[in-house]
Order: structure tokens, then C-alpha cells, then sequence
């Protein structure tokens, strides 16, 4: 049992070696990048790790920054299990964030009376999720129904929500007080909101519950039939269909549940930490969550680690800019590196030497016409 | 092309025509609205067409190319870039600026492209994947260049947008542009003749030549290519690179010839549309340069009920906002994917990689 | 007319693949005029070689001669200017193309340097198609034509090549055997006019009827070269596996019971809205096995999906043990007691990325004991996999191997494994033994007449006409979607099912015509 115990370990770690190195890699090609334009990579990095790390504040926000990531990722990793390609996330999430918003600051009116968190917070968290299932559901159904490929279909629901948000935060949503500038909802009840864990900092127990759900995910696609069926429309439609799966339930299922995860990133943001919807926070999430997921291969908690690094670079970059005057966005070269050297492993391998692994990662069927 | 499809083409673009003909006729005369709408159309039209164009040598010869968005977006930062460089740092005059700025922003498509084959091709990574690969890369990489050359505190522009030397300027049709009212539609800017000219060119190509046999045989069946002779690997790097230099040809569109400034993210979705006019139009050159007039129409829809919307009557007032306007495009490339438009085949090998 | 000069030469050819030794040391040699045929078992090494004859694959060791001179082949362009030639056992032509476009491809006649002469092509495509008795029209699209003019449009492509060394892979798979005969006709006079042809192949009756010379291969080596005269079928298969083998299944005479699947009137409209099955009626027994025979592409594939519920009906009822089942609901069939081997192990029957275990509950994950409700007991399916890897013989070290490093016969003893251990009524078995070795072969046949004798009721689909004869009790013939004939087995000679199977009336058919040359009895 020990030999089979060490076997497993030294799998683990196999499969560890390369996003470890494709990590490695791409944070020295970013250095290079950085000396090229005449920063200094050294001083660069240090102001990353100590935005990122370098004290009780830091990891603070590095939890806070990671905990959107976390659901995203694992909405993107679970649609990838199911073989389809989730590039809503940013729409999904947008919609849960537009939806937890208005129920959060205005349902209390609506109803004529305020309300119990018991009652506020679970309807405020839910109706956002709900919202993010349905964002996903409908690309889910026009593939399952009419083949229609989900890759533009999310891009463009994307665009969708990103205009019906810019219409709504302008418009209706839009916070009325006069002092107001821009286009934000007015605060959410205090009965709608998740506090903080500790007095002072801003990190709250929408990280923990993104621990918890990341379990969850893990448990629903490796324990249970649902998981089961989920991996093998993923894997083999065709055998699928050979099992009794009804596949197109199934795929109509898998974007809902991606869809739910990645609107939980948006109601997180809103009932957790700015405590209102405001226009232009979501920019990018979606990109970002599929970088982590492939980081993470796909599996839950590789997906938290994923996450935890990049919401640590985000973190970190802000002051790295601050300090160094090296403009953010290299953090997203870097990111886009990363995501570079993981899909093509091969790269790595070839620098690094190492000995080919198992099965790519092969998801592109055509458009399925 | 079917007629199905050319009816439904006609039918949406006469539509989106008629609204506005009916909201702005009280200020201006329908043909005055109607030749405005065309000139416009088919000028917003031509980052689509370019996409789309260059989506069809990348799948005709077997590779998913979503990385459009993210080609068409490095060029029009690289060329310009290259325009600024040109008028600013080397003093030259605006027209020869931007004229290299356009070489380079092909030459930007092109070597975003090179990565693309590489990572599809040669290393057989997922197709879909690579493309999103390319576009993260070249957010990333415009993003961090448009900060560090232009706001950044060291920069070379220190720290300002140097004034950029304007657009191209538009080429007239000798005989044509004189008619009165309707001329204007014949006075187009170079990449949009380019793109034309290039939509009946690839037709040519890919239908009647050596090469586009060679290149549709290895789209549809590789490895009977392969056994007859013909380098699969080859033809396919080729074909993407050709594709990306025009997915650069339209994201120099958008910097050197719409607008003279870049804006982050600016393409907004329209490498996607190209790739749902190119499934519409059932990967053909004309198939997918009308579904790209449909939705240059849709834009072009957006830009005039802007200008008119003043006299957009009460009832439609929810026209007024750009917002929802704007999001015909997106709306419509769902409608066309859902195949209600009549299913569409594409090569029989795409998105697949080839192994020997 | 066959001289001695030697054409094509190969020399201690060696190909090594990961985990497989597919030629070791092989020597083989073509004379001019020659029709000498390869054979050999699935996996035996006979393709790999002709690929690197072709150019495909480059070996390890050894030397290529042609025509006396050391031939250097990088790829097929080298090989085809060296006159070499190959038509594929799954064809290399490109359906949308024309049958013009498909024989040009790679030797395209241009104008301007680019433009395509459709026009020169096609005449000299029908010139060379008068000249060897090949019919084939240049305008046509290929994915309209039947399989066995695609086989024509193959020949002629090399033709057009000037191939004077002509490889021909399986090309009597997709074939009735009369299509067959009409081939090795044109063979016949292809080797008149000079041509030298290589003929690969696993059926020994027709190496016996067509070759020359008869080479036979076996994991990799040369087993031995002789000739038809001096041997034998028994012989050739003891050549080709290796030890005696029993060339037909023995079994009791069936004990047949109620009728247990009940098919009526059944039509079938494929993506194109081609109708491939019309109107058929079948049924079978429990205790007997009925076989349906045919050449591949006649509804064969769309009746079992349909039966299985992969398919969707335009009309017609299917009845499981008087139960009538929907259409499109396989978990109906399998609960009502239908197994299913499909017909591609990899597209339907298996999950490849997934562990043995996962495989062999595939279509009962979700029952108890290996689940109760949302959650899995995976230590009822770790256990279940051991009892039917103990049972079934499957060579592997763990029930936690991906599928898809078993071996081919290995795969498909797991799917076999997997339908015959549940309680069943029907069996449902769909080409269960194609690409596999002869004893895993010799296996899957067991196991079917053990089901048929214990009482399950089997479908048998296969295009390998000998399975049919030899394990069906009754033999339907499907042909353009129909059930043209229904027989007892013992009453069905080969040359009525060859002609049935090709859309002739046997009664009709009295005489052979006399162009075609009668077979040697095999």
C-alpha cells in the first residue's frame, strides 16, 4: 500500500512540475520584458511580492482579489470537464452582479419594510446566482438544440450584459443621489451584505465560502453520477449517449451550473466587499478565469491555487506600480505567458527537458455545423 | 449561397435601412439617408470582411482560428504605433506614416499568426485554446505597450499622445463619385477597396487555383493530401499566416483609417462577428462579406439613430440609447449561429490536428 | 504475364513503434507482371510496410530497391515518381471534391502557373479510363458515388500517376464477392499491360483465387512465401496465427424460444435526408442467433443504432420482449435487457480517457450497488471490474488502467465483458470482431453461441461474410436498406448471399457471366 501511496505522490508532483515551471518561466520572461523597457525586474518583483504578501493588509487584499477568481475558475474548469468552452464567465458574472444588486438595495422598498439577513442575504445570493445559471444556460441550450457553438455564443452574451449593464447602471439602477457622479447602484441594505472576518480588513467570508465551494465542485464532479455524467459527455459524447445520458440535458446542465458559479463571483463582489454594482469592475475576469482553470488542469483545488497566484499578481502589480512606476498590465503579459507555456506544454518540456505527460487537453470539435 | 439565406440578407438589411430612412426623413431626403447608410455600411463592414476573410484561409485549410480578436487588436496598436513613430520621431510625412503603418500592421497579424500555427500546428495544442492564447497575449501585451509608451512617466512620448498623422484619406472612383447623392458611396478609403478587391480575390484563390485546391484538401481530408504529396504542415502555416496578415489589414483598418487613436479592447467583439459571418456564409468569400454587410448595416444603424435622435418619436425612445442599440450585432450573430438560417458545413478536418 | 525481374525489393526492413515491433527484419520482393498477395493477421505488420514502401513511414534499418537501384523515400512524392502506387483500405479520397479534382490533386495541370485546367484533366482522366476498362466520370462528386466506383477513381488516381507497382490495402473490405471478382479481373488485366501489384489482405480464399505468390506475415516477421499450388487454407491460417486453427465455430443446433426483438416496418432518413432503411420487418428468437449480411453502407450501421435507440426513426415500431420502445432512450433498452457491442469500440463503446472500472459500469453507474442516488461506491465498481477481468480474461495490471492502453482485443473483450455480465434478453453484436487478432476472435464467437445457447436472443451485424455463415442459424441479407432474403444458414450457399448481398436475384442468375472467371472452389 506505501508503493502505491508514493506512486500517487510522485504523480502529483509530476503533474505540479510543469505549470510550476511555465510559472518560472514566464515570470523571468516578464523580468526580461520589464529590463527592456528600463525597470528594473529586481525592485519590480519585490514590490509584487510585498503588495502581494507583505503584510496582514496584503494578503488581505490578495484573498479578496483571489476570491472572485476562485468561482470563475471553477465555472470555467467545470464547463471544461464537461467539454465546452465557458468564455461567458464575464457576462455570467456581470448578470449575478446586476441582479444580487438590485434585490440587495431594492427589494427592502419594494416590499414596503425591512428584512431579516436570514431572509435578505440567501434571496439577495440566490436570485444573483440564479441569474448567472440562466446567463449560461441559454449559449448552453442553443448548442445542446441547435448546435450553435458556445465559444461565440458566451463572447457574445459577454457583450450582451456588459450593454445591458451599461444601460441599467446609467438608467434605472442608477444611484439617484445628486452627489453621485458615476454609473453605480445606490448601497445594497445592510441586511443584504457579508461581513468582513476580521475588523479592518476588507477580506470577507465570501473567500471561505469559496473554499467550501470549491469542495463542493470537487465532491460533485468525482463522487457523484451527476459528476460522472458530466465528465463523460465531456469526454466521449458518443459513448455518452451509448450510457443513456440524455447529453443534451446534460450540456444545458453544465453551463447552468458554470454559469451559476461565475454569477456567485459577481454577487460575491457586490454583497461582500463594495456592498453596490459599479460599471467597469468586471473587465477581464472572464479571460483570466480561463488562464486559471487550465492553470489549475481543470481540478478544483488546483484551480484555488491558480486563483490565489493570480489574485496575488493583480494585488501585488498595483503597488509594483506605485513603487516602480512599471505600468500593471505587464502583470497580464505575464499572465498570458503563463497561460502560453501551460497549453503548450510541450514548450516546457523542450526547455526543461522533461519527459512527455499524459493527454493533452483537446476540446475543439469544429463549429458543429 | 442559397437564396434562402441571400432572401434573409436582403430582408434584415432593407429593414434596419427603413427605420432609419422613417426616423430621419423629416430632416433629410431618404436617398440622402439611404446613400449615407450604404457608404457607411459597407465602410464599418470592412474589419468584418477582413475577418472573416481571414478566418476562411485559416479553417478552409483546417485550423479553428478564434484568435482573430486578438490579431486584429495587436495591429491596430502596432501600426499605430508605427504611423506615430514614423511622423513624429522620423518626421515623415503623415500619408508615408500611415502607409507603414498599415505594412506593419500586417506584419503585426502575421507574426501573432506565426505563434498560432506554431502552438496548433507544430506543438498540437487545443485549436480554441491557442486563440485564446493569442487574444489574452495580446491584450496583455497592447495594453501594457499603450501605458508604458504613452503614460508612463520614462516614456519616449513622455508621457503625453503625440498628435497621430489623421486617417488615409479616400480614394474616389473616376466616373462614379461624380454622380450626384449617390457618388459618395464610390469614395472609399483604401482598406475598405482593399477588402472588396480581396473578397473577390479569395474567391478566385480558393475555388479556381492550385493553391486553394491544395489548401481545401488539406481542410477536408489531411491525410489523403498527405499521401498524394502535399505538405499538410506547410500549406497550413502558410494559409494562417495569410490569414492573420489580414486580420492585421483590419485592425490597421480600425487605427489608421476609422479613427486615428487606440483605445484598449477597442475591437469589441468584432474578430467574433467575423467568425460568425464566416460560419453564415457557409466559409465562402461572398457568403461571408453579406453577412458582414449585415452587420456593418446593424452599426451603421447605431451611428444613425445617434445622429438623428432627436427625431426618434416617443413610442421608440428606447432607440435612443446607444446601449440597446448597439446590441443588434451581438443579438443577430446568435440569431445566425443558431442555424435557424439553415445549417452550414464547415471543412470536414477543422480544429483537427494533423499527426502523421 | 509474370517474368523474374525483380521490381520492387524490400531488405531487412525493421519499424519500431512505442510498445510494438511492427516489422522485424523483413524481406520481400515484387516480380514484374506479378500479383502477390501480403497476408497476414490484424496487427501482423502487413500496412506499416507498405506504408514505408509508400513513403508514409520511414524505417529504423534496412533498404528499399526499385527496378535494381537503391530507392530513397522520404514521402509519397518520392515513392509516386519512383512509379510506386497505393490505394488504401480506407479510402484517401476527398468527399466534396470531384472525381477530376481528387485525381488531379497533387499533379494539378495549371494555366498561368496557377489557374486549374478542369478541363485537360478530365479528358485525360477518360482517356485512361477507356484504356483499362475502368468507368469513371470526372465530374462527379465522389461522396455520391457507391464504394466500389470510389475503389475505381483510387486505381485510376494512381494510374494517372503512371504507377507501374500498384499496393492494394484490403481492398475486397467494402466489396460483395462479385464486386470482388469484377476486381481481381481488372487486376488480372493490369499485370498484362505491366503492371506489378501488391494485394494485402486476411481472407484466405482470396489469396488462393487471385495471387501468384503468397507471403505471409506474422507479429512483425516473414513467416514464409509459397505459391496456391502447393498450399492450402488450413495451412495459410496456421501460417498467419501461428498454430492450428479452427476454421469453423463448432456449435449444437439452436434451441430457438418466443420471439424476443420484434422490428416492423421500420424506415430510417439519414442528416441528408436520404432514406437508408425503408420499411423493414425483422425478428428473433431467444436461443438463436440471426445474422445480417451485407456490404458495409446499406443500412447496416443506421438499423442498429436505431435499434439501440442512438437514432432517431421516421417510422416503424421495435418491440423488446413485448415491450414497445421508444425511440432515442438507450437506458430504456438496456433496462428492458438489450447488451449492445457497438460497432466502433471507440466512438460508442468505450471512454478512453477513462479508467476499466468507470468503463465497465458505463450503463449502470447509476443502479445499485454501484450507486445510491447522487453518490457513487466505488468500491462496488473497483470490485466489479476485478470479478470481469478475472472472467473475461482481460490483459491488463489494473483495473485502474485508461482504456485506451489496452490493446485492441483487450478493449473489446472489456466492452463484451461489460454487456454479457448483466442480465440480458437481447445481444445486440455490431462487427464484434473486426480489427482484432485471431484468438481474440476465436474468443468474442464463443461467447456468443455460449449466450445464444443459454437462451439470449443475438443480432449478429457483420460485413465479414464467413462470421455470418459460420456462427448464424438464420442469415437475413440487407441490401439499400432492405431485408431482400431471410434463410436458414444451413440452406444459404455463399454464391446466392454474394449475390443477394449485391442487389441480384439469385433465381435470375443462373449462369454465371462469362466474363467473369469461376473461383477455384476454396
Amino acid at each position: 500500500m506505501g508503493h502505491a501511496f508514493v506512486k500517487r505522490l510522485k504523480e502529483l508532483l509530476n503533474s505540479l512540475l510543469v505549470p510550476l515551471l511555465a510559472i518560472i518561466t514566464a515570470i523571468i520572461i516578464g523580468g526580461i520584458i520589464i529590463a527592456i523597457v528600463g525597470g528594473n525586474p529586481f525592485a519590480a518583483y519585490l514590490g509584487l511580492a510585498e503588495g502581494a504578501f507583505g503584510s496582514a493588509k496584503a494578503l488581505s487584499e490578495t484573498a479578496v482579489w483571489a476570491t472572485p477568481y476562485i468561482y470563475a475558475g471553477l465555472a470555467v474548469a467545470l464547463a471544461f470537464k464537461g467539454g465546452l468552452f465557458n468564455i461567458g464567465a464575464e457576462g455570467q458574472l456581470a448578470v449575478g452582479a446586476v441582479v444580487s444588486a438590485l434585490i440587495g438595495y431594492a427589494l427592502p422598498g419594494w416590499l414596503h419594510t425591512s428584512l431579516p439577513w436570514f431572509i435578505h442575504l440567501p434571496l439577495t445570493v440566490g436570485l444573483g446566482v440564479l441569474g448567472g445559471a440562466i446567463w449560461g444556460a441559454i449559449p448552453g441550450a442553443l448548442k445542446a438544440y441547435t448546435g450553435g457553438h458556445e465559444v461565440i455564443n458566451t463572447i457574445m452574451m459577454n457583450y450582451i450584459a456588459l450593454n445591458i449593464t451599461s444601460f441599467l447602471l446609467n438608467g434605472p439602477m442608477r444611484d439617484p443621489n445628486p452627489l453621485n457622479l458615476s454609473a453605480k447602484t445606490p448601497d445594497i441594505a445592510v441586511s443584504a451584505r457579508i461581513p468582513p472576518i476580521f475588523p479592518g480588513l476588507r477580506v470577507h467570508w465570501g473567500f471561505v465560502l469559496a473554499l467550501l465551494i470549491a469542495v463542493f465542485v470537487w465532491w460533485l464532479l468525482q463522487k457523484t453520477t451527476l459528476g460522472f455524467e458530466i465528465r463523460t459527455v465531456g469526454a466521449n459524447p458518443d459513448a455518452a449517449k451509448y450510457a443513456g445520458i440524455n447529453v443534451k440535458w446534460n450540456i444545458i446542465l453544465t453551463m447552468g451550473i458554470s454559469g451559476a458559479l461565475a454569477g456567485m463571483a459577481g454577487v460575491i463582489e457586490v454583497t461582500a466587499l463594495n456592498y453596490r454594482h459599479e460599471l467597469g469592475f468586471s473587465i477581464g475576469y472572464g479571460f483570466d478565469a480561463i488562464a486559471i482553470a487550465l492553470l489549475g488542469k481543470n481540478n478544483p483545488f488546483g484551480v484555488v491555487l491558480a486563483a490565489i497566484l493570480f489574485g496575488a499578481m493583480r494585488n501585488g502589480g498595483t503597488r509594483m506600480q506605485f513603487m516602480t512606476q512599471i505600468p500593471v498590465d505587464i502583470i497580464s503579459v505575464i499572465q498570458a505567458l503563463i497561460l502560453l507555456f501551460v497549453a503548450a506544454d510541450a514548450i516546457i518540456r523542450f526547455i526543461y527537458r522533461i519527459r512527455p505527460g499524459e493527454e493533452r487537453l483537446v476540446l475543439t470539435r469544429g463549429w458543429g455545423g | 449561397m442559397d437564396w434562402r439565406r441571400f432572401a434573409i440578407i436582403v430582408f434584415v438589411i432593407a429593414i434596419m435601412f427603413a427605420t432609419v430612412v422613417m426616423v430621419g426623413s423629416s430632416q433629410n431626403s431618404p436617398l440622402l439617408i439611404i446613400t449615407s447608410m450604404l457608404a457607411t455600411t459597407i465602410a464599418v463592414a470592412t474589419p468584418l470582411t477582413l475577418g472573416a476573410l481571414s478566418g476562411l484561409y485559416c479553417e478552409r485549410s483546417g485550423v479553428v482560428n478564434i484568435g482573430i480578436e486578438g490579431m486584429m487588436l495587436g495591429a491596430a496598436f502596432f501600426g499605430w504605433l508605427a504611423a506615430i513613430y514614423m511622423n513624429t520621431i522620423f518626421h515623415m510625412a503623415p500619408i508615408v506614416s500611415l502607409i507603414v503603418g498599415v505594412f506593419v500592421a500586417m506584419l503585426s497579424g502575421g507574426l501573432f499568426a506565426l505563434l498560432h500555427a506554431a502552438l496548433s500546428i507544430t506543438f498540437k495544442v487545443d485549436q480554441i485554446i491557442g486563440g485564446t492564447v493569442i487574444n489574452i497575449l495580446a491584450i496583455g501585451i497592447t495594453g501594457f505597450l499603450n501605458r508604458q509608451m504613452f503614460f508612463g512617466a520614462g516614456s519616449v512620448f513622455g508621457g503625453q499622445i503625440p498628435h497621430a498623422p489623421g486617417v488615409l484619406p479616400r480614394i474616389a472612383i473616376p466616373l462614379l463619385s461624380k454622380i450626384p447623392t449617390i457618388g459618395r458611396i464610390f469614395e472609399q478609403q483604401p482598406i475598405t477597396w482593399a477588402a472588396l478587391i480581396l473578397v473577390v480575390v479569395t474567391h478566385f484563390v480558393i475555388f479556381k487555383t492550385r493553391w486553394g485546391l491544395r489548401t481545401r484538401a488539406v481542410g477536408e481530408h489531411p491525410r489523403a493530401a498527405d499521401t498524394v504529396g502535399i505538405n499538410v504542415y506547410r500549406m497550413r502555416y502558410l494559409n494562417v499566416i495569410i490569414g492573420g496578415m489580414l486580420a492585421g489589414l483590419g485592425g490597421g483598418f480600425l487605427t489608421l483609417e476609422s479613427i486615428s487613436s487606440f483605445e484598449p479592447l477597442m475591437t469589441n467583439g468584432r474578430g467574433f462577428i467575423a467568425l460568425a459571418a464566416l460560419i453564415f456564409g457557409n466559409w465562402t468569400p461572398f457568403g461571408a462579406w453579406s453577412a458582414a454587410l449585415v452587420f456593418g448595416a446593424a452599426q451603421a444603424l447605431q451611428i444613425n439613430l445617434q445622429f438623428f435622435r432627436e427625431l426618434i418619436p416617443p413610442s421608440l425612445a428606447i432607440l435612443q440609447n446607444s446601449y440597446v442599440v448597439g446590441l443588434a450585432p451581438y443579438i443577430l450573430t446568435m440569431l445566425i449561429l443558431t442555424g435557424l438560417i439553415g445549417r452550414t458545413i464547415p471543412p470536414a478536418a477543422d480544429g483537427q490536428a494533423y499527426e502523421k | 504475364m509474370v517474368d523474374d525481374t525483380i521490381v520492387l525489393e524490400a531488405k531487412d526492413i525493421t519499424k519500431q513503434f512505442p510498445g510494438v515491433l511492427a516489422n522485424d527484419h523483413v524481406n520481400f520482393d515484387l516480380r514484374k507482371g506479378e500479383i502477390h498477395a501480403l497476408l497476414g493477421e490484424n496487427g501482423a505488420g502487413k500496412t506499416t510496410l507498405m506504408n514505408i514502401l509508400y513513403g508514409l513511414y520511414q524505417p529504423d534499418s534496412g533498404e528499399i530497391m526499385v527496378n535494381g537501384q537503391p530507392a530513397v523515400i522520404h514521402s509519397p512524392k518520392d515513392s509516386i515518381s519512383l512509379g510506386i502506387g497505393m490505394v488504401h483500405q480506407h479510402f484517401m479520397l476527398i468527399p466534396v471534391f470531384t472525381v477530376a479534382e481528387n485525381i488531379m490533386l497533387g499533379e494539378e495541370v495549371v494555366r498561368y502557373g496557377m489557374v486549374l485546367d478542369q478541363k485537360t484533366v478530365a479528358r485525360q482522366v477518360h482517356e485512361l479510363s477507356q484504356q483499362y476498362g475502368l468507368e469513371v466520370n470526372p465530374d462527379e462528386l465522389v461522396e455520391q458515388l457507391p464504394v466500389g466506383v470510389q475503389q475505381r477513381v483510387e486505381i485510376v488516381k494512381a494510374l494517372y500517376r503512371n504507377a507501374q507497382i500498384l499496393i492494394l490495402d484490403e481492398p475486397t473490405a467494402v466489396l460483395t464477392p462479385q464486386e470482388a471478382d469484377e476486381l481481381f479481373v481488372i487486376m488480372r488485366q493490369l499485370t498484362q499491360r505491366g503492371v506489378s501489384i501488391i494485394f494485402i489482405t486476411h481472407k484466405l480464399k482470396e489469396v488462393l483465387a487471385v495471387a501468384d505468390r503468397i507471403t505471409a506475415m506474422r507479429r512483425g516477421q516473414v513467416v514464409g512465401t509459397t505459391t496456391p499450388a502447393e498450399t492450402d487454407e488450413h495451412r495459410l491460417a496456421a501460417m498467419m496465427v501461428g498454430r492450428e486453427v479452427i476454421l469453423t465455430v463448432e456449435k449444437e443446433p439452436a434451441k430457438s424460444g418466443e420471439v424476443v426483438l420484434k422490428v416492423e416496418d421500420l424506415s430510417i432518413v439519414d442528416e441528408r435526408g436520404v432514406e437508408v432503411v425503408r420499411n423493414l420487418d425483422l425478428q428473433v428468437c431467444a436461443g438463436e442467433i440471426l445474422g445480417i449480411a451485407g456490404v458495409q453502407g446499406n443500412g447496416q450501421t443506421e438499423l442498429v443504432e436505431a435499434l439501440t435507440g442512438l437514432r432517431k426513426r421516421k417510422s416503424g415500431k421495435v418491440v423488446l420482449s413485448g415491450k414497445e420502445i421508444p425511440e432515442l432512450h438507450p437506458r430504456l433498452n438496456v433496462e428492458a435487457g438489450q447488451a449492445h457491442i457497438p460497432e466502433d469500440r471507440h466512438k460508442h463503446g468505450l471512454v478512453l480517457g477513462f479508467d476499466i472500472a468507470d468503463n465497465e459500469v458505463l450503463c449502470t453507474y447509476y443502479q445499485p450497488p454501484f450507486a445510491h442516488g447522487l453518490q457513487r461506491d466505488f468500491k462496488a465498481v473497483l470490485n466489479n471490474a476485478l470479478k470481469l477481468i478475472e472472467r473475461f480474461d482481460i490483459r491488463t495490471p489494473s483495473p485502474l488502467l485508461p482504456a485506451k492502453k489496452l490493446s485492441g482485443g483487450n478493449q473489446q473483450k472489456a466492452i463484451v465483458a461489460r454487456e454479457l455480465s448483466r442480465p440480458i434478453k437481447l445481444l445486440v453484436a455490431n462487427q464484434p470482431t473486426r480489427g482484432l487478432d485471431v484468438g481474440s476472435i476465436e474468443y468474442i464467437h464463443r461467447q456468443i453461441v455460449d449466450m445464444r445457447d443459454q437462451g439470449v436472443a443475438v443480432l449478429l451485424v457483420s460485413a465479414e461474410l464467413d462470421e455470418i455463415t459460420s456462427l448464424s442459424d438464420r442469415i437475413a441479407v440487407m441490401f439499400h436498406g432492405q431485408i431482400v432474403a431471410t434463410m436458414d444458414a444451413g440452406k444459404a450457399t455463399r454464391s446466392e448471399l454474394g449475390l443477394l448481398m449485391a442487389g441480384a436475384n439469385p433465381q435470375e442468375q443462373a449462369e454465371p457471366p462469362s466474363e467473369v472467371p469461376t473461383p477455384e472452389p476454396g
